[in-house]
């Protein structure tokens, strides 16, 4: 596996956050994950090297947690929230808006590679409905019209890389 | 009657402007006296304060936090830890983000006393994946506080070490459920284990004794060790200490966090006054009062009974409305305050894609090791769905209830109560909705409507 050295500096001071090696597996999964942008096949046995694990109690995880992926996706991962408070005011057109936009799926990657939609559950944000998140960023009151708003952005910045 | 005011301890700071997250503001404004305070005192002192202040765990069970404290296993010899539940899941919940992420050195502050108070030196704060940067501003005031000598080696020169960790979740909402959490936190698959005997404050975390706390209960026992338990246990009504802040969501004008003293507010001063009432040309239909798991209250429907005021016991005949917002008059009338997460639907609703929206949640979530869970999960879900998707048949309210009913008291954590809970109570209040639905499925739906599922 091929990772940044950050990324190995990193992984080495957060083991020793913990008693146990082994509970150094979500950090280590997010970290590998943040720096390839999904899980290669040989994480398991990479992490499994270097926790002292076998590779099956690190597959385990991988297939448990949603926001893990053994998959690349676009560019940028526009997550929609599906959850009642959200889909009560509109959550669903909101996502069909994203789709529409990028011309694309919900869990494909999009024609130009720049997007993958994806619904994803309740972002604690009820409040401020509907919510999408896009990569780190949350986005509030999302309605159709910002969507677009938000997809123009995202081509913006497509075009400036 | 006019709704009492809002009364800010806990979100005292949110959304004030000019107040920044960095320990610098925090300071400035009284932040740390209190830790500064506790730590000259005898732990089983501060123990105490918050045994007498009533404090009820915010996490949603509604737990006296004195209590739990009371029952960690301090013979043990092993060390003692804490954990921070900040994994804020539940649907329809939405304070602990505002806390960790305006106001972040004040659950630090509350994490630490009462880390102090248990004798506890490794504390993690479990938060959940997606608040990427609630995690970075968490970790940032650690670092603030660690060179401020409040976190790490013999904070203050009292000779006592505590360190606290971020640990990020990653998108699995039973981590929230609290050996669950530590399961994950373990490195594994977040099944929940079996209590009897894997309780925490026992067999926690590698199989020592474990405190898990919710932020928002953390952040309370911070003001209960400033102001003590007494004083503490003046604001708001007996059984229901201190404040409860509401995150209100779906149909009202003004949805939103609020603060109020416990049980001083009833549903409906909350949703019209505070609120703002319906959008317009609307009406109420029914609310989850707390979380999505909590039973749904109809508007319309009425509760009758007894309940203890005082020591005299006084008849009670509540509309949704009437309701006083606490764990125990919403226990009483068969739901719960849970997480302080109000969802509320208008006239548009219709209950059956309502609750498809709820069982598609619920089956997503289910961990899977018990049966009667990840079946009855899924059962449900794809019912629900078929009759919005498909086909609909007036049995299908009678299959619902049949699937649900088998799941209570079958499994290994709550998550099955919790799963059958909303299709219950749809069934129960809105039943007819139900059955009705394959003739409601051929009109046009009101405007305004959404899709939920
Ligand atoms: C399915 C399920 C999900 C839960 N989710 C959360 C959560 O997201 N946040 C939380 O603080 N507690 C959650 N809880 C409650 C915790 O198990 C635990 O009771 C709580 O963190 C204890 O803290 P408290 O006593 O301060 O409330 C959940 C419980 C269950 C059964
Ligand atoms: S009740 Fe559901 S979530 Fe809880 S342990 Fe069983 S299968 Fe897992
Ligand atoms: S339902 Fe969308 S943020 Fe909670």
């Amino acid at each position: 596996m091929n990772l940044k050295p950050e990324t190995l500096s990193k992984i080495d001071e957060v083991i020793t956050h913990y008693p146990t090696k082994r509970s150094a597996m979500l950090p280590l999964l997010h970290l590998i994950q943040e720096d390839i942008g999904y899980l290669p096949e040989d994480t398991s046995e990479w992490i499994a090297a270097k926790l002292d694990l076998q590779p099956i109690n690190v597959l385990e995880v991988i297939t448990f947690y949603p926001m893990f992926r053994q998959k690349p996706i676009g560019r940028r991962h526009v997550k929609v929230c599906r959850t009642l408070s959200c889909a009560l005011l509109g959550g669903y057109k909101t996502c069909a808006a994203f789709e529409k936009e990028f011309h694309t799926h919900l869990g494909e990657v999009s024609p130009d590679g720049e997007v993958t939609v994806d619904f994803v559950e309740c972002l604690a944000s009820c409040g401020t409905a509907p919510v999408v998140m896009i990569d780190d960023e949350l986005h509030e009151k999302v309605d159709v019209a910002k969507a677009k708003q938000l997809s123009d952005q995202i081509r913006a910045e497509a075009k400036q890389r | 009657m006019p709704a009492p005011a809002q009364r800010r301890i806990i979100f005292q700071h949110i959304d004030e402007p000019g107040y920044t997250n960095d320990i610098g503001c925090y300071v400035r404004n009284g932040g740390y006296e209190v830790l500064k305070k506790a730590v000259g005192r005898k732990p089983e002192e501060l123990i105490d304060e918050v045994k007498k202040s009533g404090l009820r765990g915010r996490g949603g069970a509604g737990f006296p936090c004195g209590v739990k404290w009371g029952l960690v296993d301090r013979k043990s010899g092993k060390p003692i830890y804490l954990i921070v539940n900040a994994d804020e899941s539940e649907p329809g919940t939405f304070k602990d983000r505002y806390i960790m992420h305006q106001d972040p050195h004040q659950l630090i502050e509350g994490t630490m006393i009462s880390c102090f108070a248990n004798n506890v030196k490794q504390a993690y704060i479990y938060i959940r994946g997606e608040m990427p940067h609630g995690a970075r501003i968490l970790e940032k005031a650690i670092a603030e506080a660690r060179a401020a000598n409040f976190v790490g080696p013999n904070i203050l020169g009292t000779g006592y070490s505590c360190e606290i960790f971020v640990h990020r979740g990653a998108g699995a909402y039973i981590c929230g459920e609290e050996t669950g959490l530590i399961e994950s936190l373990e490195g594994k698959r977040a099944n929940p284990r079996i209590k009897p005997p894997y309780f925490p404050a026992v067999l926690g975390l590698y199989q020592c004794p474990t405190i898990v706390n919710n932020v928002e209960t953390l952040c309370h026992v911070k003001y209960i060790a400033e102001h003590g338990g007494e004083a503490y246990s003046k604001i708001g009504t007996p059984g229901n200490t201190g404040t409860r802040i509401f995150c209100v969501s779906g149909h009202v004008q003004r949805p939103g966090y609020y603060e109020f003293p416990a049980g001083t507010i009833t549903m409906g001063q909350l949703l019209n006054e505070v609120c703002g009432g319906p959008l317009p040309g609307r009406t109420f239909k029914a609310v989850i009062p707390g979380g999505s798991s909590a039973k749904i209250l109809r508007f319309g429907e009425r509760f009758k009974g007894k309940r203890k005021v005082g020591a005299e016991m006084l008849d009670y005949d509540w509309g949704v409305e009437d309701v006083p917002m606490d764990f125990d008059s919403l226990g009483m009338i068969g739901t719960m305050g849970g997480s302080g997460g109000v969802i509320v639907m208008d006239d548009t609703v219709n209950m059956v894609e309502a609750l498809a929206n709820i069982n598609a949640f619920y089956s997503h979530e289910s961990c899977g090791q018990c049966t009667p869970c990840r079946e009855g999960s899924l059962w449900m879900k794809k019912i629900s769905s078929r009759m919005v998707h498909g086909l609909a048949r007036p049995e299908d309210a009678a299959l619902l209830k049949s699937v649900a009913d088998q799941i209570p008291g079958r499994t290994i954590c709550a998550f099955g109560e919790a799963c059958s809970w909303p299709t219950q109570s749809f069934i129960a209040k809105f039943g007819d909705e139900f059955k009705q639905y394959s003739e409601t499925k051929k009109t046009a739906k009101p405007e305004g409507a959404h899709e939920l599922v």
